[in-house]
């Protein structure tokens, strides 16, 4: 689309009037509400689906819910998760569960928050939680071990609880 | 002891040295916290506020991080000059507040350091001294932005400098005097020169945000095209007397228009419309040019954060295109109207 070029009035081309009224504008709004979130104070809200950050959760009985099938290691596209497979004590709550990860890492400097874990996984034991602050000072500290997963996901009240009755 | 007039002379010119380093040292900086807060209201943030009460402590915090950054020496630059221009900047508006009325009288002592007969001539003159400081931080980085920031300052003071005196020649006209005093003593008793000559204050007013390098016309700094001009090679300290430099050029050309044209430390009504006799109207003298200064550092940040910067082209053609005719035109006018009242 062409746009002709306005012509200017002498008022126009004077200049003054439209500056005194740009200042007129700045003035106004030095009184109005400000839209500053004082962050560490005020957090943001969050919509109800945020991914935040990945954690691993325990079913009503204290069992870690994840059965090590690395479904979610090979998922991940920035390859941000490492399961370690291990054994279950053959006795107590655990005895019907075959595999629990031994050690379950994921890497928060590589995480993408894209929430495919937590999609592909079969028994609904990992969760994206909403907590987004996990900056660290080092490399090594981004990287969140299975004690530090189960501690953020905390226990999932899920009603169906397989394992009991297997 | 105390009561011999000279060594009572030199007690005054003591303190009025040190009001003076007093209120630049205490205004620029919180004209800095002013500036960005105003600033963020403008555009509907809340700027600094953190350290100490809304922010006041903020101007300490930014002083303590300039004196402890690495100060940079490149191996390109001129080291002499380039270590001299950030004093040239800061030095200038200093030596013009010497000349300045910032009130009547404190008891026996005249409130302006220097009373001189030609002090607006002096003002003038060691004002356009800061641009040395500007073009020769330019050429010493010996680096492109900064280099052509100096260019950019030592063109734009061109056209501006001769405007800033010209608009000022019917204010001389019809107060018969180049002394600041007289020329306030003078408005106490007539008002305010504004109301006479509102063309020459525009004049005035606008050459002066072109001297001190503010907003629409700050293009030695043009952050978004020169990076940030003359000052890219300046690191620490030497950069801190930049900002100073700048912000106390500001507070002069505040000083300069209250006393031209706001009538400087007086109020039109009666216990403030003639030099003081008891002390506390001298002391609510010194409180009303402060305040007056204060608002026209308010009027030079509201510009700023309204008002877009100028191309260089309009920049120049604004100068000697329209307020050189403009005040030549003005001169001539004021001329003739003093002569028909002057024989009629």
């Amino acid at each position: 689309m062409i746009v002709e070029r306005p012509k200017l009035t002498i008022w126009d081309r004077l200049y003054m009037p439209q500056i005194l009224k740009g200042m007129w504008i700045t003035l106004k709004h030095i009184p109005m509400k400000r839209f500053t979130r004082q962050y560490p104070e005020e957090t943001p809200p969050l919509p109800k689906r945020y991914r935040g950050v990945p954690t691993l959760v325990r079913d009503p009985e204290q069992r870690v819910k994840c059965v090590a099938c690395q479904l979610c290691e090979f998922v991940c596209p920035p390859r941000a998760i490492t399961v370690i497979p291990g054994f279950r004590s053959e006795s107590g709550p655990d005895a019907k569960v075959e595999k629990e990860p031994s050690d379950f890492i994921i890497d928060m400097a590589r995480c993408i928050y894209c929430g495919l874990c937590e999609e592909a996984c079969p028994e609904e034991a990992i969760f994206l939680k909403k907590d987004y602050a996990m900056a660290s000072y080092t490399r090594e500290q981004m990287k969140l071990h299975k004690e530090k997963l189960l501690e953020l996901g905390g226990i999932h009240e899920d009603r169906i609880c397989k394992w009991k009755k297997k | 002891m105390w009561t011999d007039p000279a060594i009572l002379e030199w007690i005054f010119i003591l303190v009025k040295i040190i009001v003076i380093f007093g209120l630049v040292l205490s205004i620029v900086p919180y004209t800095v916290l002013a500036e960005r807060r105003i600033c963020a209201w403008i555009q509907d943030r809340v700027g600094p506020n953190r350290v100490g009460f809304q922010g006041l402590l903020q101007p300490i915090a930014d002083a303590l991080k300039l004196m402890l950054k690495e100060d940079m020496l490149s191996n390109h630059v001129h080291k002499v000059v380039f270590t001299l221009a950030p004093a040239l900047v800061f030095m200038p508006s200093l030596m013009v507040l010497a000349v300045i009325p910032w009130g009547s009288a404190i008891g026996p002592m005249t409130c302006v350091l220097s009373d001189m007969n030609a002090g607006m001539l002096f003002a003038l003159a060691v004002a356009s001294f800061s641009v040395y400081g500007i073009a020769l931080a330019g050429w010493a980085s010996n680096s492109k932005y900064p280099f052509l920031g100096g260019m950019r300052s030592a063109a734009q003071m061109i056209s501006y400098e001769v405007c800033l005196g010209l608009s000022l020649v019917p204010l001389f006209m019809q107060t018969g005097s180049l002394n600041l005093s007289a020329i306030v003593g003078y408005q106490t008793q007539h008002g305010w020169l504004m109301v006479y000559h509102p063309v020459a204050c525009f004049i005035f007013i606008t050459s002066l945000f072109a001297e001190c390098n503010r907003t629409p016309f700050d293009l030695p700094e043009a952050e978004q095209e020169l990076v940030s001009g003359y000052n890219i090679e300046y690191s620490s300290l030497k950069f801190g007397l930049f900002f100073l430099g700048e912000y106390a050029n500001m507070l002069v050309a505040s000083a300069l228009v209250t006393t031209l044209f706001l009538g400087g430390w007086s109020l039109p009504f009666a216990p403030f419309n003639a030099p003081a006799k008891v002390i506390w109207v001298g002391l609510a003298h010194v409180g009303i040019f402060v305040a007056k200064v204060c608002a026209m550092l308010f009027l030079f940040i509201w510009v700023r954060w309204t008002v877009p910067r100028f191309r260089y082209d309009q920049l120049m053609a604004l100068g000697w295109k329209v307020f050189f005719p403009l005040a030549l035109v003005n001169i001539v006018v004021v001329a003739v109207i003093m002569a028909c009242r002057a024989n009629l």
